[in-house]
């Protein structure tokens, strides 16, 4: 629909993804004096963090985000983050992954849907990325190119109608359509029912620009109002009591996108049972995916523009488990229901061979553990790369 | 035109099946708590294959009282789905329509489905990202397509048809650009064409009402409306001639409707406007919800005008003149709260306006009340 929606889904996805490997980073912070070499210590934590975000925020990466593009289907977004993830030494198996990828956007479906107005997405975006900033307060270059993005983002979104807000929440609510997986700190708060349904309240603070319903208001041929009635809305609704700053620095006002996540709170997802749209939904990812090119054209572009360091010297990759033990970690894998599987994109060989070489190239640059594989061609090559992501 | 001509077979899946035809009200339907009595009960649901998506006007109904059918058309995404139900809301059959490919990276979305009642014949219209499809009214044989140009758009414009109305014996539907497009319809076969391209409006149309002409001259028949909240007022004809704009005031106007010359419109700030269609004048102005309104429907029997927001709210209005000035007069009849469901359609499922329907984001089911 929109195609100015990606850079405002992948920053949101990309500011909640931080939000929750820093909680599991310090929950599994052990002091550097006391720490055994495979522990997570601070200094760890923030150079995790530090390469994350300056990855992320890479111009050259910014600028593939920016164009105008459709969006693309959940798997090929998710691509994209498991590599942004071990962008450091953190590794992520891939039940961890999933569960990250399903907090990631359970969280911002919810920020979507309770966005008073359309518009208000913005300030949702500026929300993830003050919390960013505060991460690297430290890095001075990686500040700037945050705040270059922040001054992209004012630029292109600024001079937006609210009509075509509209169209990007519509856009954005059709990706997350049907997704209804529970998270356990959203039962706990009650702003996620037991059916995985997000609580909307009819209660607290209208959106800026609208009125608290429940006034009509007549008037006659000059514009005169002759009569007002009151009527029962059946909400208990406030004045707004002000708009959010769109500024570099401000009061966002808005408090969906700031980080919810703490040390205390273990956020655990449950799967929800099959329901019946489910169906429907496996019915797709069976099916020969005809965008498979295409994504993989996306996915080229898109990571072509990350430029990520590779550790220097003999270090192992620390391991992150978004579980609290790595049983409960291996249990999730074995028991994920199949129609929520983030299958790796089914292709064929790709019949673009300047495409596959550029993947080949690009995906070169990940560190494989093991040991070098045997192979016949380059194609088979990066089918088997792929797999391995 | 009749039920079994919907491809089967159905798997009725009936949601609390201990309520029955009497139906109970639970924290799924609720009426305004501390005020009249009820006036209308949550009547039992119609299973949806998909979720209906988060568009406007996401709702069509076809009455066919001879047939002692309902038609309901809701878009899921690439896909809309069209259902026939006995009364009582007995799913009888189900179909699904797909946009039609055409050159484009990722599967074309349906913006829009709608049943147009014309003079001779019922026509099933689809709009999407790539075109307009129009079928015969039981959506098995498609009878026209019309491929959008997106010419002019520039590479940050999402292309798209949406706002479909039938005017007389023209069926007319809205573009990106702010073009209606009016489509001359023959009383039989497929020889439909285009006859005129209105401009009016600079951005997206949102939505488009009709009315039959009154008999007289110079009267209003059709609104259009459009994501920055502008209406068109027109009279329709061989050619169609602009009478009005009314302009808009910073909010896009999701949803217009068009009774006895007056127009009511709803928009994305939750208010609902009533205008004079002969003059363009704003004479009744209702704080009517706190989040956007996502569709309005009139049974045009009694005047009841029905508004539907994304802040969960059904509320119905009883539209009138008053005897002595003639001025519009508005009158708030029942509000109907659907528990955590940000509401995406809504319709009368007959004319009196004593049932209505509902579809939500996400919801794969289609909610039916009706008065007691």
């Amino acid at each position: 629909m929109s195609v100015r929606t990606l850079p405002l889904l992948f920053l949101n996805l990309g500011g909640e993804m931080l939000y929750i490997l820093d909680q599991r980073l310090r929950v599994q912070n052990i002091p550097g004096d006391k720490a055994r070499k495979d522990e997570w210590t601070e200094v760890d934590r923030k150079r995790v963090l530090n390469d994350i975000i300056s990855t992320m925020f890479n111009r050259k990466f910014m600028e593939e985000l920016f164009k105008p593009q459709e969006l693309y289907s959940k798997k090929a977004l998710r691509t994209v983050y498991e590599r942004l993830a071990h962008a450091s030494i953190m590794k992520l198996n891939q039940a961890s992954m999933d569960k990250l990828y399903d907090l990631m956007t359970m969280a911002f479906k919810y920020q979507v849907l309770l966005c008073p107005r359309p518009k208000d997405v913005l300030l949702v975006t500026f929300n993830h990325l003050d919390t960013i900033k505060g991460f690297i307060q430290d890095s001075p270059t990686i500040l700037q190119q945050v705040d270059e993005t922040f001054r992209q983002l004012t630029e292109i979104y600024g001079g937006l109608s609210a009509g075509e807000f509209q169209l990007i929440r519509q856009t954005l609510l059709i990706f997350f359509q049907d997704l209804h997986i529970r998270v356990s700190m959203f039962l706990k708060d009650k702003v996620q029912n037991n059916n995985g349904r997000f609580v909307l309240p009819v209660s607290g603070p209208v959106p800026w620009g609208t009125e608290v319903p429940g006034l009509i208001r007549m008037f006659n041929n000059k514009g005169e109002e002759v009569k007002r009635i009151e009527f029962k809305h059946g909400g208990n609704y406030v004045p707004a009591p002000k708009e959010g700053s769109f500024e570099l620095y401000g009061d966002r006002v808005l408090k969906l996108g700031t980080n919810m996540y703490s040390v205390n709170r273990p956020v655990e997802t449950h799967m929800s049972g099959s329901s019946k749209n489910l169906a429907s939904r496996t019915q797709e990812n069976i099916a020969p995916n005809p965008l498979a090119k295409e994504e993989l054209n996306f996915l080229a572009r898109l990571m072509g523009g990350m430029e990520i360091k590779k550790p220097s010297g003999p270090e192992p990759g620390f391991r992150l488990n978004l579980f609290t033990t790595d049983e409960e970690e291996e249990q999730a894998a074995l028991t994920r229901p199949e129609e929520l599987s983030y299958e790796v994109i089914n292709i064929q060989a790709t019949q673009d061979q300047q495409r596959s070489e550029e993947l080949a190239r690009i995906m070169g640059e990940f560190e494989i553990m093991e040991q070098p594989r045997l192979s016949t061609s380059k194609g088979d090559d990066l089918l088997a790369m792929m797999d391995e992501l | 035109m009749v039920a079994v001509d919907l491809e089967g077979p159905y798997e009725p899946r009936v949601r609390r099946a201990d309520l029955g035809a009497t139906g109970v009200t639970s924290d799924l339907g609720r009426g305004l708590q501390g005020s009249e009595p009820r006036m209308f009960r949550w009547e039992r649901s119609i299973p949806l294959r998909g979720s209906a998506a988060a568009l406007c006007n996401n709702l069509s109904v076809l009455q066919l009282p001879a047939r002692n059918l309902t038609y309901f058309g809701v878009v899921h995404g690439p896909s809309a789905q069209l259902l026939s139900a006995a009364p009582e809301g007995v799913p009888l059959a189900q179909r699904q329509l797909h946009a039609k490919e055409g050159a484009g990276v990722s599967p074309p979305l349906i913006t829009q489905v709608h049943w147009c009642v014309l003079p001779f014949r019922v026509l099933l219209v689809l709009t999407s990202h790539r075109g307009i499809q129009m079928y015969e009214s039981n959506g098995y044989t498609m009878v026209y397509w019309h491929a959008l140009d997106s010419g002019d758009a520039s590479p940050v414009q999402a292309v798209f048809a949406r706002g479909i109305a039938a005017s007389g014996h023209f069926i007319c539907v809205g573009t990106w650009s702010g073009r209606v497009l009016v489509f001359d319809i023959p009383a039989k076969g497929p020889n439909i064409v285009l006859s005129e391209e209105l401009a009016g409006h600079q951005t997206p149309i949102t939505d488009i009402a009709t009315e039959p002409a009154q008999g007289q001259d110079c009267v209003a028949d059709m609104v259009t409306a459009d994501d920055s909240g502008l209406l068109c007022v027109w009279r329709s004809g061989p050619e169609f001639t602009l009478l009005t704009r009314i302009p808009g005031f910073g909010v896009p106007c999701p949803s217009v409707q068009l009774w006895q010359g007056i127009i009511a419109a709803g928009y994305g700030n939750g208010q609902v406007h009533l205008y004079e269609a002969a003059t363009g004048n704003l004479h009744v102005q209702i704080n009517a919800h706190a989040r956007a309104i996502c569709a309005l429907d009139l049974a045009p029997e009694v005047g009841k005008l029905l508004s539907a927001g994304e802040d969960t709210f059904v509320h119905i209005w009883k539209l009138s003149r008053s005897p002595e000035s003639g001025y519009i007069e508005v009158e708030h009849c029942h509000g109907e709260c659907v528990s955590d469901t940000q509401l995406c359609g809504a319709r009368f499922c007959d004319s009196s306006g004593s049932s209505f329907a509902v579809t939500g984001y996400d919801l794969a089911e289609i909610r039916r009340f009706s008065s007691v």
